[in-house]
């Protein structure tokens, strides 16, 4: 016997969300992202960060949280997704905290030479961070050098990052001997020479080394085009020759026959044109692996229609069981083998219909002890703060019409599921 | 091979005067023939369907298409729409439903499948993400999404007057004007808003 009690233990065991990744947020930033989303990793309040960057940045700790903030920055992925926005109300404050700050290094000269290689180390971070960040966005720093892009990136990568290493490299070497007249002529002339040793190479095997990677980019399309190839020649075999080989067995059958097209069908439309999502993490393709279950178990099709969509919680699940025990009943006793089935997400509400235009029934024939239609559909969708209603016409079929209220911040729902 | 088997479909109830199994034939074929309603495949070799739709509007503009396809891809049926057709309707429809559909076409009307509603619906519901260049346009009014979600539902024209307390003649209108906004939006990329979804 189903009772409330089941459903409510059930509830806990639903894990927190998890702790967002760390990378630069881009929606409510202040300036590129990287306070507010440290703040949601850690799970603390971005202002929190944020002023300890400003901490950080006086000469009291050497400007060393210029130094980390420009580093995140350059090393962070961006968020992906999202549209970016920037929170400028808090703009005013932290200029004039910055403002300060400079003012203070200014007035009492207390930049040591720690904030000076704090200064251009963070130059070198910040050159490097702007080349990676322009050829690819979304990228971290890592994947960004070790994946392979066009030429003309390849170029910029290589002779901006270069330039700004060798800045910071030579500022760091001056600092630490010394800055005279003749270490910087030394230094100057050296590095003139290497520029001109390295012309010569390029003119020598320049071509060469392009020569070469034109023949590898072909190769490497070859190998795509190959794999695809490939993959479709296998999903064919996997699938459309089974089943054409399955329906010539069983040609006498025609209702198998009909099962069998109608799964392939479903098959082949999921692969060519669906993006892949797992029916355990979205309510649409949890709705569609029901109406494919029961397409395939009863021998009828289900037209299913999903506009927007969201993520599973035990309220959608319920939702969605309900759903099948609908469109099941459907199946077995509306006599006709076409159902709809019509789901809508919407911010704060999901609602889900189940119609078919078979024989109908009279709902107050229904005995209370029949579970079908009392416990699976309309008891479940009161137990997890829904409404169901069931509309049947003799004759002119039936329609389940469910509805669930949902919340559209994660928080609140994990508040009720505590309950 | 689906040809022979739209064509056996159809039977007496619709005269077929040409068909075609490419971009250019179907242009000439049409040109030639003059049908009253064009049955339309999204998918053709040397290019889509919506390549004829465009050449053949250029020169008769009152040639009615409908859109007849396997394809469920959101953007090819509303690439489709936008181009002009007047209407979509899935391969594994059945006959009946078919010629019911090419006889409402031919009269004038939108035909939308459930399906189309749904797509329709989608591409309306992201309505926060691309500048509204056109407010009219751009935007359902509550009346026509009512509409597409019963069409979506699986109600018939009647059903849906029935339900809303209006007359059959206004679900027309309500899917006409649902269609007008559709082929003439100027929403950003209505017909890619699929690839869109994908990413967020």
């Amino acid at each position: 016997m189903r009772s409330p009690v089941i459903d409510t233990q059930s509830a806990p065991s639903v894990p927190r969300p998890a702790r967002p990744p760390l990378r630069r947020v881009r929606g409510g930033r202040l300036l590129t992202g990287v306070a507010r989303g440290l703040a949601e990793h850690l799970g603390i309040r971005p202002i929190l960060v944020r002023l300890g960057f400003m901490l950080l940045a006086t000469p009291l700790f050497e400007g060393l949280g210029m130094l980390l903030y420009v580093a995140l920055w350059a090393v962070l992925p961006s968020e992906v997704g999202t549209k970016p926005w920037q929170d400028r109300r808090q703009w005013p404050v932290f200029a004039l905290l910055g403002l300060g700050i400079v003012f203070l290094t200014v007035v009492t000269g207390w930049a040591g030479s720690g904030m000076l290689f704090g200064w251009l180390a963070a130059i070198v971070a910040l050159g490097a961070g702007v080349i990676w960040h322009q050829i690819k966005p979304d990228a971290d720093w890592l994947t960004t050098i070790v994946g392979t892009s066009g030429r003309r990136s390849a170029i910029l990568r290589l002779g901006g990052g270069g330039a700004l290493v060798a800045i910071g490299v030579i500022g760091i070497l001056a600092a630490v001997v010394g800055l005279t007249r003749e270490s910087i002529d030394n230094v100057l002339n050296s590095l003139l020479f290497t520029l001109i040793a390295l012309g010569g190479i390029a003119l020598v095997f320049g071509p060469l080394i392009y020569r070469m990677y034109l023949q590898l980019n072909s190769e490497r399309e070859g190998r795509a085009r190959e794999a695809e190839r490939a993959d479709i020649a296998a999903m064919v075999h996997d699938q459309v020759l089974h089943t054409l080989a399955l329906i010539q067995r069983r040609s006498e059958d025609p209702r198998e026959v009909a099962r069998l097209a109608r799964g392939q069908e479903r098959a082949l439309r999921n692969w060519l044109y669906k993006p892949s999502a797992q029916a355990a993490d979205k309510f649409g393709a949890a709705l569609e692996a029901a109406a494919a279950e029961v397409e395939d178990t009863f021998g009828i099709t289900v037209d299913t229609v999903v506009v927007g969509d969201r993520d599973m919680d035990p309220h959608v699940s319920a939702l969605v069981a309900a759903a099948r025990e609908a469109m099941v009943n459907a199946a077995k006793h509306s006599g006709v083998n076409n159902i709809s089935l019509y789901a809508e997400a919407e911010p704060d509400l999901l609602s889900v219909f189940v119609r078919d235009r078979g024989t109908g029934f009279d709902i107050d024939d229904i005995a209370t002890d029949r579970h079908g239609v009392r416990g699976s559909i309309l008891d479940r969708m009161h137990r997890h703060g829904g409404t169901a209603e069931v509309r049947s016409t003799v004759g002119e079929g039936t329609e389940v019409r469910l509805t669930m209220p949902v919340d559209s911040t994660e928080n609140i729902n994990d508040e009720r599921n505590g309950q | 091979m689906f040809r022979a088997g739209v064509r056996a479909e159809l039977g007496d109830a619709v005269e077929v005067i040409g068909e075609a199994g490419s971009v250019a034939e179907a242009v000439a074929t049409i040109r030639t023939a003059l049908p009253d309603v064009v049955l339309l495949d999204v998918h053709m070799p040397d290019g889509g369907g919506r390549a004829v739709l465009e050449q053949v509007r250029a020169t008769h503009p009152d040639i009615r298409f409908l859109a007849l396809s396997v394809s469920d891809a959101a953007e090819d049926v509303i690439g489709l729409i936008r181009g002009g057709a007047r209407g979509y309707v899935t391969k594994t429809i059945a006959a009946g439903e078919l010629v019911d559909a090419i006889r409402r076409v031919a009269e004038g009307d939108a035909v939308f499948s459930p399906r189309l509603a749904g797509f329709v619906l989608d591409a309306f519901a992201t309505k926060n993400q691309a500048p509204v260049s056109d407010p009219e346009l751009d935007q359902l009014t509550n009346r026509e999404r009512e509409v597409l979600r019963l069409l979506a539902r699986g109600y018939a024209y009647k059903e849906i007057a029935k339900e809303l307390y209006i007359s059959i003649k206004t679900v027309e209108t309500h899917v006409s004007n649902v269609l007008r906004k559709l082929q003439m939006s100027n929403r950003y990329e209505l017909s890619r808003w699929a690839v869109d979804r994908r990413i967020v």
